[in-house]
């Protein structure tokens, strides 16, 4: 019966494994295909200009940030949830509803959205000359209200978590605890463990975890495209951008002698290297800032590419199904298996950029307390 | 460019979300589960030890016991065979000892009948001599009934007599 079971496991890790591999494959396919579709997709934009239907708009509108929710159409209505805009313009706050522009279309207060332009999409003011100038916006957009959601729900799903925990001590892991037990362990065994070392570890797991977790889970609610999920929330750089700065703090601010002497005197490298002309300090300088930098633009290249795929599959529908319906239809079919496919590949990566970003700020910190050897 | 201008007001609600879910978890999440998880650890090879621990001890004990047994059969051996030697010379103690009763009491009466034959011996000489004594006074009596054989008698004796 174990021999049995013990096959059967086996076989089931042969196949996830196979199923990887093809997934690689498509996935490197798909990269080509996606220049070619690029290709394909201003050639038809002239075309589309025409027909009114612009794909790369809508995908670009679907993954950036908005002051309003837009959860779908309906013939000519926006369905969509306000969102509160909160400005800050020459010692003055407003506060108002998004919904006052009218999806953009017109201007409240002297405000409005920008459509053209370095600025495209911010809440901008004219100024005498006709320019653009930004005000100081702190509103609630769509991301921030969705990182709100999203962290709640880590909070509480946490906070369960830890409750069962103190209920069940030294008993088995149960319901939610069993599915995040194995990833915190593995976090602590195989990333922090082994990156930071025994003596430092455990002084970074918090972060670590909440890192994991906060990137997972922000990553698999942006996949489901039901409100108030499916948010691009980890595919927007001011968010993997506030998660690398705080790495970038942590690591700066845990660094010991060790660690600020291998920047600005790095050992073992001839002393002409460093005097006159600080080469070595200025390289390892830059080093400091470019970490926390590839941070921030991996996450979010990942987690946007993943996105702009599925909606270009999904756009591919409506780009076929303006040549002829019945192109349309039966674009949808492989469309949608496609879209399905690369949604099992997003939930990996989904994992492996949560996990990679852990690993990385790891690293980080290991090297910030490591000691003289 | 709309992609990469990332807005100062998602900047700012970012780092006050993720502020507050790392404060929260770290006050009231990770050290649970951290500490929980430790402990977890420490008492399954607590257990796994004590496990193994008793494993041993039953292995000494067992073999404590074989040894117990070893010893106590070898003990009640030696028992049994003693108890066999003891028996064996209580018997042959015993054996001569009722030899000896015998012998002796064979001798006793030996004894007693060759006392007893010289008591009868003794008794049927006396009888004898008693009876021969009497039957020579009735001899004598017989014969020294008249007075000339007397007178005979008497003048050969003296005739003895003076010869002497």
């Amino acid at each position: 019966m174990a021999i049995h079971k013990g096959i059967i496991r086996s076989r089931s890790i042969s196949y996830i494994a196979t199923i990887l591999l093809i997934g690689f494959f498509a996935w490197s396919l798909n990269a080509r295909a996606d220049e070619d579709l690029h290709q394909i997709s201003e050639h038809t934009e002239h075309e589309m200009e025409k027909a009114d239907l612009n794909a790369g708009e809508i995908i670009i509108g679907h993954i950036v940030d908005a002051y309003e929710w837009h959860i779908a159409d309906y013939g000519h209505t926006h369905i969509t949830v306000p969102l509160p805009v909160i400005l800050y313009d020459e010692g003055e706050w407003h506060f108002f509803l998004s919904s006052k522009f009218h999806h953009g279309k017109s201007a409240y207060k002297g405000f409005e959205i920008a459509q053209e332009g370095m600025l495209k999409g911010k809440i901008v003011k004219r100024d005498a000359d006709g320019n653009f100038v930004q005000p100081i916006d702190l509103s609630l957009t769509k991301n921030s209200l969705a990182v709100i959601i999203y962290s709640t729900i880590v909070v509480l799903i946490f906070l369960g978590v830890a409750k069962s925990y103190r209920r069940r001590a030294r008993k088995a892991p149960k319901g939610f605890q069993s599915i995040v037990e194995p990833i915190i362990l593995f976090i602590r065994d195989e990333v922090a463990l082994p990156a930071i070392g025994r003596k430092h570890y455990e002084r970074f797991l918090p972060y670590l975890f909440t890192v994991f977790f906060f990137i997972f889970f922000n990553n698999l609610l942006g996949l489901i495209p039901i409100f108030p999920f499916g948010a691009n929330v980890t595919g927007n750089l001011a968010v993997t951008g506030v998660l690398a700065l705080f790495t970038f703090f942590i690591t700066t601010f845990t660094g010991n002698k060790n660690y600020y002497a291998h920047i600005f005197n790095t050992p073992g490298v001839p002393w002409w290297l460093k005097v006159p002309l600080p080469l070595m300090p200025v390289i390892e300088l830059v080093g400091v800032f470019t970490k926390p930098f590839v941070l921030m633009v991996r996450l979010f290249a990942n987690i946007t590419a993943g996105h702009i795929i599925i909606l270009g599959f999904i756009s591919l529908i409506f780009v076929f199904g303006q040549a002829s319906v019945y192109a349309g239809y039966g674009m949808s079919i492989i469309s949608i298996l496609l879209s399905i496919f690369i949604n099992f590949l997003e939930l990996l990566v989904a994992f492996i950029q949560a996990y990679v970003f852990t690993l990385l700020s790891a690293i980080y910190f290991g090297m910030a307390v490591e000691e003289h050897h | 460019m709309e992609l990469v201008n990332p807005g100062l007001g998602l900047i700012f609600w970012m780092t006050l979300a993720f502020g507050a879910v790392f404060f929260i978890l770290k006050k009231f999440a990770w050290p649970i589960i951290i500490q929980a998880l430790k402990d977890r650890e420490r008492h399954i090879e607590e257990a796994l030890q004590a496990a193994d621990r008793a494993h041993e001890e039953m292995k000494k004990l067992q073999i404590d016991n074989e040894a117990l047994l070893k010893k106590a059969k070898e003990e009640r051996d030696q028992l049994m065979m003693e108890a066999r030697k003891l028996r064996d010379k209580m018997l042959d103690e015993a054996r001569v000892r009722a030899n000896d009763e015998a012998d002796r009491i064979v001798e006793n009466a030996k004894v007693r009948i060759e006392n007893e034959r010289k008591a009868a011996m003794t008794d049927i000489k006396n009888q004898i001599a008693e009876i021969s004594i009497d039957i020579a006074e009735m001899v004598l009596r017989e014969k020294m009934k008249s007075s000339d054989v007397q007178k005979a008698y008497i003048e050969k004796l003296i005739e003895d007599k003076q010869l002497n």
